[in-house]
């Protein structure tokens, strides 16, 4: 049994820690927190696209590194940890993934390369406002080749060259209705808007479509099968995300109990204080376990990754929800205000745990599984 | 990463399956044929074969060097017996603390001859070892007991009380931890040795626990005499020695077992609510998913100690949170799942709650081991101190003598 990464992929882990260390610093995130004009750090971007990171897994044909999903997953918790202002997940977990995944030969010759240089910017338009993504709950509709409607947040929005939009191109409202609509958003029938979102770090946008023009990618009552697919891998790649923030959010609180003193001592030595961070440790391991099987579950095309994402989501959600929270408690008053650096892991926490759809909705799909499954 | 066996990992198994079907009966899918239901002193006479059985065919301590009787065999080996005999009828629950715990400490400590004595027949289940170490007024902090040692020629009187001795009562043998010398810090004042349980100033008497079951003893000495010889370590060296038995306890008190999310699912499934099947109810799911997730975790933590092993690395501490987790989470299920049942939740025959009344059983079993073997909150500091680097807290004893600590 060799349950964990291989010696290349630790130094590639090496590396994106390195390159991260130094090019992702908190003043970059900050720098694009505090400028409501900044989308994302174009410098890092840049960095990020000149080592290859956005080709990871596009095979060699189309330009990309040709790297398995293994590799894709130690980049992803580096960039995790680093907090990254860039809109890497929408344009390779999501929208490559998506083309990867049931792009006709066309598409992908159209747009993986480009993916992979980083000359453009893809994404996944899903959610319509606040409620879950359900195809009932959705109102975009693709018609005779033309897309309607508008879809709020989508991530990085405001600078992505085209979207995969989830959209009804049925009469009903079942999952049988639902459609993926590639759509150019620089194209004529696009307007977007810039939304205001707790982690700003990460741009959102309001895209409304009026007759906007669209091709699907896979068939036209495929949509949500293939949505769901798209969720699984990006489930687990952000939950390595989460596990790197929820790593470095209890190694920031950590470091200030040990610096801190009150009442004549670290308080590090106080056990409400140890207890805390100890269950921060535990939810930590937790989650990393359960990343490492849907890692493994997502580079095998595993018949269970639909299982392991949602596992692996449901934890790694739970550990940085309470890291970033819990570091923000340790500092006291201190931490509760901007300078500090605790609020911006608690608003990235609140971000990925909420970007592919929120707890309720994996939790609610991981028990349709078990109840499936020979396993239940 | 896979989970494949090495080649020389598929030949080992492949010779523990071959030795389990020839000589044990697997273990039906229900918990109904758990040997726990058959009165104990029948349960041991087979647990003394079967280990006799494993010892004669190399598979009992696998760890342990030739010249201790053991195959030499590796980490990866032990845990891949482990793996396969958990799927067999056998209880080999009655050995882990004296061959995991009692006697490494007496291979570490006692003299060639003393070793000779006991190794073997402790190898080969003829005679079982207890740890004799908590105390009434001494549990987390077991370094404040207060069972005397008093040197009388080459002898030494031995009085005072023990507390939660698994298996004192079936038990040929002990080590126990006693003070030696009351003027010094705490952890300086205390000596080892082993003793005959059958000595006629220990007596020996079950604790009725909460529960309502007898796992556990108190063990009561009065004058017992042991010699010099029977002392492990030095004088004053107690401590370290005990450190010697403790270093293998976290591993012996891991995961804790029953009622799971499978049971927990079966049961929603039949569940009726006022709005339908419990298994549709929001909430239910919400919690089938978390605890599912838990027991995922701790699944694949486990596959990842095992991994390093299999590669001949050192585990990192990550296992550390194992009975953390699990206690708490039976504890939790078990609630839940009863709550289901609700007025007839209480009831505790599996002829009238079903399931084999695993839930009731879970729920009280789950208090006792957050506690045992390291409570939630020592495990805790443990976690804090020594994987995340905190400092140990005040401690206002350190350094006094003990016999001014206020008791």
């Amino acid at each position: 049994m060799n349950f964990d990464f291989s010696e290349d992929q630790k130094f590639l882990k090496e590396q994106a820690n390195k390159f991260l260390t130094e090019q992702c610093e908190t003043a970059v995130f900050r720098a694009v927190l505090n400028d409501s004009k900044k989308t994302h750090s174009k410098e890092l971007w840049k960095a990020i696209v000149e080592m290859g990171w956005t080709g990871t897994t596009i095979p060699e044909e189309f330009g990309g590194l040709g790297l398995g999903y293994l590799e894709l997953c130690v980049i992803a918790e580096e960039l995790g940890r680093a907090i990254a202002p860039v809109p890497f997940s929408s344009s390779v977990y999501l929208a490559t993934e998506g083309l990867l995944l049931a792009g006709s030969q066309s598409q992908k010759e159209k747009y993986l390369p480009r993916l992979a240089t980083g000359e453009i910017i893809g994404t996944l338009a899903m959610a319509e406002g606040p409620r879950q993504p359900l195809p009932k709950n959705m109102d975009v509709t693709f018609k005779d080749g033309k897309l309607s409607g508008v879809k709020l947040p989508v991530p990085d929005g405001s600078i992505a060259d085209f979207a995969l939009v989830v959209a009804r191109t049925g009469d009903g409202k079942t999952e049988n209705d639902v459609g993926l609509v590639l759509v150019d958003l620089n194209g004529d029938g696009v307007t977007r808007e810039t939304v205001e979102t707790l982690d700003p770090s990460r741009d959102h946008a309001r895209l409304s479509f009026d007759n906007a023009a669209g091709e699907l990618v896979g068939g036209a009552g495929e949509g949500w099968s293939l949505t769901r697919a798209i969720l699984d891998r990006a489930a687990v790649l952000i939950a390595f995300e989460q596990v790197g923030g929820a790593e470095k959010a209890l190694e920031v609180a950590r470091d200030y109990t040990m610096e801190r003193r009150a009442f004549g001592r670290q308080i590090a030595t106080y056990q409400a204080i140890k207890h805390k961070l100890a269950d921060a440790y535990i939810a930590n391991v937790l989650a990393r376990s359960n990343a490492y099987y849907g890692a493994w579950a997502l580079s095998t095309n595993a018949p269970d990754l639909a299982q392991a994402a949602a596992t692996a989501r449901i934890s790694a959600t739970d550990a940085f929800h309470y890291a970033s929270k819990e570091c923000i408690q340790v500092h006291g008053g201190i931490g509760y205000t901007w300078e500090v650096d605790c609020h911006l892991y608690y608003r990235r926490s609140k971000l990925l745990a909420l970007t592919l759809g929120g707890p309720p909705v994996w939790k609610n799909r991981l028990v349709s599984q078990l109840e499936q499954s020979n396993a239940a | 990463m896979d989970f494949n066996d090495s080649p020389e990992e598929a030949a080992y198994r492949k010779k523990v399956q071959d030795f389990l079907k020839a000589n044990a009966a697997p273990k039906e899918a229900t918990t109904a044929s758990r040997s726990r239901n058959r009165p104990e002193a029948e349960v041991l006479v087979d647990a003394k074969a079967w280990q006799k059985k494993k010892m004669q065919n190399g598979f009992a301590q696998i760890t342990w060097p030739k010249e201790w009787g053991g195959p030499g065999g590796t980490p990866m080996q032990q845990v891949i017996y482990g793996q396969e005999e958990s799927g067999y009828d056998v209880d080999g629950s009655f050995f882990g603390i004296g061959l995991g715990m009692c006697v490494p400490t007496v291979m570490a400590y006692a003299d060639d001859e003393t070793c000779k004595r006991f190794v073997g027949p402790a190898l080969q289940g003829d005679e079982i070892w207890c740890q004799l170490f908590s105390e009434p007024a001494a549990g987390s902090d077991v370094a404040g007991l207060i069972t005397k040692a008093v040197k009388d020629g080459d002898e030494w009187v031995i009085n005072g009380q023990k507390v939660w001795t698994s298996g004192a009562h079936y038990c040929d043998f002990g080590i126990v931890l006693v003070r030696t010398d009351p003027g010094v810090a705490k952890h300086k004042g205390l000596t080892m040795f082993w003793v005959d349980m059958k000595d006629p100033g220990i007596d020996v008497r079950p604790l009725h626990q909460m529960s309502g079951g007898s796992n556990f003893n108190e063990v009561y000495f009065t004058d017992v005499r042991v010699k010099d010889t029977q002392r492990l370590g030095d004088v004053g060296q107690g401590w370290k020695v005990a450190l010697t038995t403790l270093m293998n306890e976290r591993l012996a008190v891991g995961q804790a077992g029953g009622a799971d999310f499978k049971d927990l699912i079966e049961l929603a499934k039949s569940t009726e609510l006022e709005n339908g099947p419990a298994i549709k109810d929001g909430a239910v799911r919400e919690k089938i998913a978390d605890w599912y997730a838990k027991a995922q975790g701790l699944k694949y933590t486990r596959y990842r100690t095992v991994s390093a092993m299999s590669q001949g690395e050192t585990p990192g501490p990550e296992n550390s949170i194992t009975k953390v987790v699990s206690a708490s989470r039976l504890q939790d299920l078990t609630s839940f799942a009863m709550d289901l049942m609700d007025m007839g939740g209480i009831m505790v025959n599996p002829d009238d709650v079903g399931y084999e009344a695993a839930f009731q059983e879970g729920y009280m079993w789950a208090p006792g081991i957050r506690i045992a073997g390291g409570t939630d909150e020592i495990l805790r500091n443990i976690i804090a101190e020594r994987v995340l680097g905190m400092p140990q807290d005040v401690r206002v004893d350190k350094g006094v003598p003990f016999n001014e600590i206020p008791k």
